[in-house]
């Protein structure tokens, strides 16, 4: 089939947190219900499901997570599983999206799902470690370890204060608090943030995205003429780096962030003053500061100043930055986080974010990091004319 | 008919304690500040023996008003040998008695106290004991470390020279694994933060909210009310959600320097609201075993208590050791 673009048909997602009553399957029935009812399909209309995971396999030795996440909604076209840690989610949209834009698939649904609460927190900290280089586990890191030595290095590099950092969470706990599917919805203060425990120095508790449970889901179809209102994947780009921090050139940007928001903006054709919302990869808060540098919303250095003085939040800020709480707030279910990312790209555009909509909102960005940055993975999302 | 209740009780709190942030300096998120540490020479049942001896000199009943003795405990000496004839053999209890060992993780005893009272109440004379006891298990360095400690406590259940009345009792089952240990495994394991939403405060919530209907009361009609304390916090938690203020719980809260005895705690916890109630209190009682349940009573402090001699527990808290960390890393002297 012909295709001029990439529609999102339905978006759906669920809850985010500890989601004690629900298991694997039940999170991709809920999510995958939510969207196929969203866009008005049914699973017989579905030409391929692609998943967005990262750990079942390892949590619950179930690997081939395609044919089984495929079994739990009763698909028996094709499937298949994307795994890039983090990315995984926005990987596997990614992947949706050159199907449908090859015109070899009408409608891929892509469903993003991580189950993480059952498991004691010292077993997932090791499996999410697995994102970074072998050569890093054996010297002890941990995600927070990894991050927290780029946050140092950033703190002496632009010789900033520390305690900064709170804004980030502050402002995507402020978003939280108004998204129902949020894991946390309450608000926390500047001083609650610095007060928090020291996790790996300088990162602290309130800087770190949590573990939580839940699954989102989009269909992509493919279209001759988009309808007016409806949502298009208007571009896809990735970019990599090397897997190990100690090979990077610096420690306080992400080259792939820069690579993949190149390309972005090359192909679709906008500027940064054009962007009204963004979702960016809050793993923790120093990922958001140097996602915005790189992304060129300010200069190297300049993010915790630009973020202090409101930029990204909600009624005080031009473009809103996580506006679903980010994964600070909103939660962290590793696969599902790049696709609830265009779940609420989606919804501001079609304006269905109730007490956290933003006005008039025409362009959206999401930005998906696996590990420490050896995979980006950006989508552009638009309101069809 | 005359009503069955508490006819006496007697607890045990080991000789020696520990500051628990010398276990580990976290600690005090957990609302912790001393836990008790029994020694290498003593376990569930001599610690069951103390506290049932003392129960029998408290309340002047004789060995021939013994009718049946229960023992519960997650630390057994024998996985297969009972300890309720051990307590009973020490005690000089003859053989014309029922001897019941029960298991259920922390609410072994209240499950015990719930058939004891019902056959109490049946047999028309005599009084039974109700030992809940144990030296706590935890592995090494971990959460449950923090609060793990051992007390004993027990409660003599008859018809005559009540004490506390049983008003009513209720409970709440389901098959939840949030704290186990196997066959052969010396420590328990659990599922962390799965041991909050769905298994403590789901059954304790529920098995209150039960019986509050069972008994067509609200939370402010009660005097005092104990609820199991795997830590200094989930109870207070519990009682917020419930509707039952912090004075309320006050008397009740032995883990700040208890810790948790397990089996023992919801008992200790109601021997120390009756160590200082007044006649006419309306105290309740909710237990918690993992696994899980919870076993919930509503007890009615009769002017009999005006008669009993109370006062032991403070001074045998107060009388402690205090052992350093370094004493402490001495696993010889606590295993």
């Amino acid at each position: 089939m012909e295709v001029s673009d990439v529609v999102v048909s339905g978006v759906g997602a669920t809850k985010f947190g500890e989601l004690w009553d629900r298991g694997f399957s039940d999170l991709v029935r809920e999510a995958v219900g939510f969207a196929l009812n969203d866009a008005s399909l049914s699973i017989k209309n579905i030409d391929a499901l692609v998943v967005g995971n990262m750990l079942l396999s390892q949590i619950n030795n179930q690997a081939h997570v395609g044919a089984y996440a495929a079994e739990s909604i009763g698909h028996k076209e094709s499937s298949f599983t994307v795994e890039g840690a983090c990315a995984s989610g926005g990987l596997a949209i990614r992947q949706a999206y050159l199907m449908v834009k090859s015109g070899e698939l009408e409608n891929v649904l892509v469903v993003g799902v991580e189950k993480m609460t059952d498991t004691p927190i010292e077993e997932i900290t090791t499996y999410l470690v697995g994102a970074s280089s072998l050569r890093e586990q054996f010297v002890g890191a941990t995600f927070p370890g990894l991050y927290g030595l780029m946050q140092r290095k950033y703190i002496k590099e632009h010789g900033v204060d520390g305690d900064d950092f709170a804004y980030v969470s502050q402002k995507n706990h402020f978003h939280a608090s108004k998204n129902k599917k949020a894991h946390f919805q309450r608000e926390v203060s500047i001083n609650q943030i610095n007060e928090s425990d020291m996790v790996a120095d300088p990162i602290k508790l309130l800087h770190c995205s949590p573990i939580s449970d839940g699954a989102a889901a989009v269909v992509l179809s493919g279209s001759k003429k988009p309808k007016k209102g409806e949502v298009l994947v208007a571009g896809s780009s990735q970019a990599g780096d090397s897997l190990s921090l100690s090979y990077r050139k610096k420690l306080t940007s992400l080259e792939a962030t820069k690579k993949a928001y190149k390309s972005l903006v090359k192909d679709v054709g906008f500027l940064n003053e054009d962007v009204d919302l963004l979702e960016v990869h809050d793993c923790f808060s120093i990922a958001e500061v140097m996602a915005l540098e790189d992304m060129g919303f300010c200069k190297a250095g300049k993010g915790l100043s630009l973020l202090k003085n409101g930029f990204g939040k909600l009624g005080s800020s031009e473009v809103v930055v996580n506006s679903s709480g980010g994964l600070k707030a909103c939660g962290h279910p590793v696969g599902a986080t790049g696709v609830k990312q265009v779940v609420e790209i989606v919804d501001q555009l079609k304006k269905r974010c109730g007490e956290r909509q933003v006005k008039k909102p025409f362009l959206g960005i999401t930005h998906n990091v696996g590990g420490t940055g050896a995979t980006v993975v950006m989508h552009a999302l638009r309101r069809a004319e | 008919m005359k009503k069955v209740g508490v006819v006496g009780y007697g607890a045990y709190v080991p000789r020696f304690y520990i500051n628990s942030i010398d276990v580990d300096k976290r600690s005090g998120r957990l609302g912790l500040s001393k836990k008790s540490l029994a020694a290498w020479d003593e376990d569930s049942v001599t610690m069951g023996v103390e506290a049932a001896l003392l129960a029998m000199e408290n309340s002047g009943i004789s060995l021939e008003e013994i009718k049946a003795l229960y023992f519960g405990s997650e630390s057994p000496a024998y996985a297969v040998k009972p300890s309720s004839t051990i307590v009973a053999d020490v005690l000089g209890v003859e053989k014309n008695y029922h001897a019941v060992d029960l298991q259920f993780a922390c609410k072994a005893a209240t499950a015990g106290l719930q058939m004891l009272s019902a056959q109490m109440y049946l047999n028309g004379g005599g009084c039974g004991l109700i030992v809940g006891s144990d030296k706590s298990q935890a592995k090494k360095d971990d959460v449950l470390e923090w609060s793990a400690g051992a007390a004993a406590g027990c409660l003599v259940v008859g018809r005559n020279k009540v004490i506390a009345e049983l008003v009513s009792t209720t409970s709440v089952s389901s098959d939840t694994p949030d704290f186990w240990r196997r066959g052969g495994s010396s420590e328990p394991s659990h599922g962390g933060r799965f041991t909050g939403e769905p298994a403590y405060f789901s059954h304790v919530v529920m098995a209150t909210k039960k019986l509050l209907k069972k008994v067509n009361r609200k939370p402010s009609d009660f005097n005092h009310v104990v609820f199991h304390m795997p830590n200094g916090r989930f109870p207070l938690q519990a009682a917020e959600r419930l509707g039952f203020s912090e004075k309320q719980l006050s008397l009740g809260m032995r883990v700040v320097d208890v810790g948790n005895p397990y089996s023992a705690s919801s008992l200790l916890g109601f021997i120390s609201v009756l160590e200082k109630a007044k006649s006419g209190d309306l105290v309740l009682v909710t237990s918690y075993g993992s696994g899980a349940g919870s076993d919930s009573f509503c007890f009615l402090v009769t002017e009999e208590i005006k008669n009993y001699k109370r006062g032991f527990l403070e001074k045998m808290i107060k009388n402690r050791v205090r052992v350093t960390e370094k004493e402490y890393r001495d696993e010889r002297r606590w295993k």
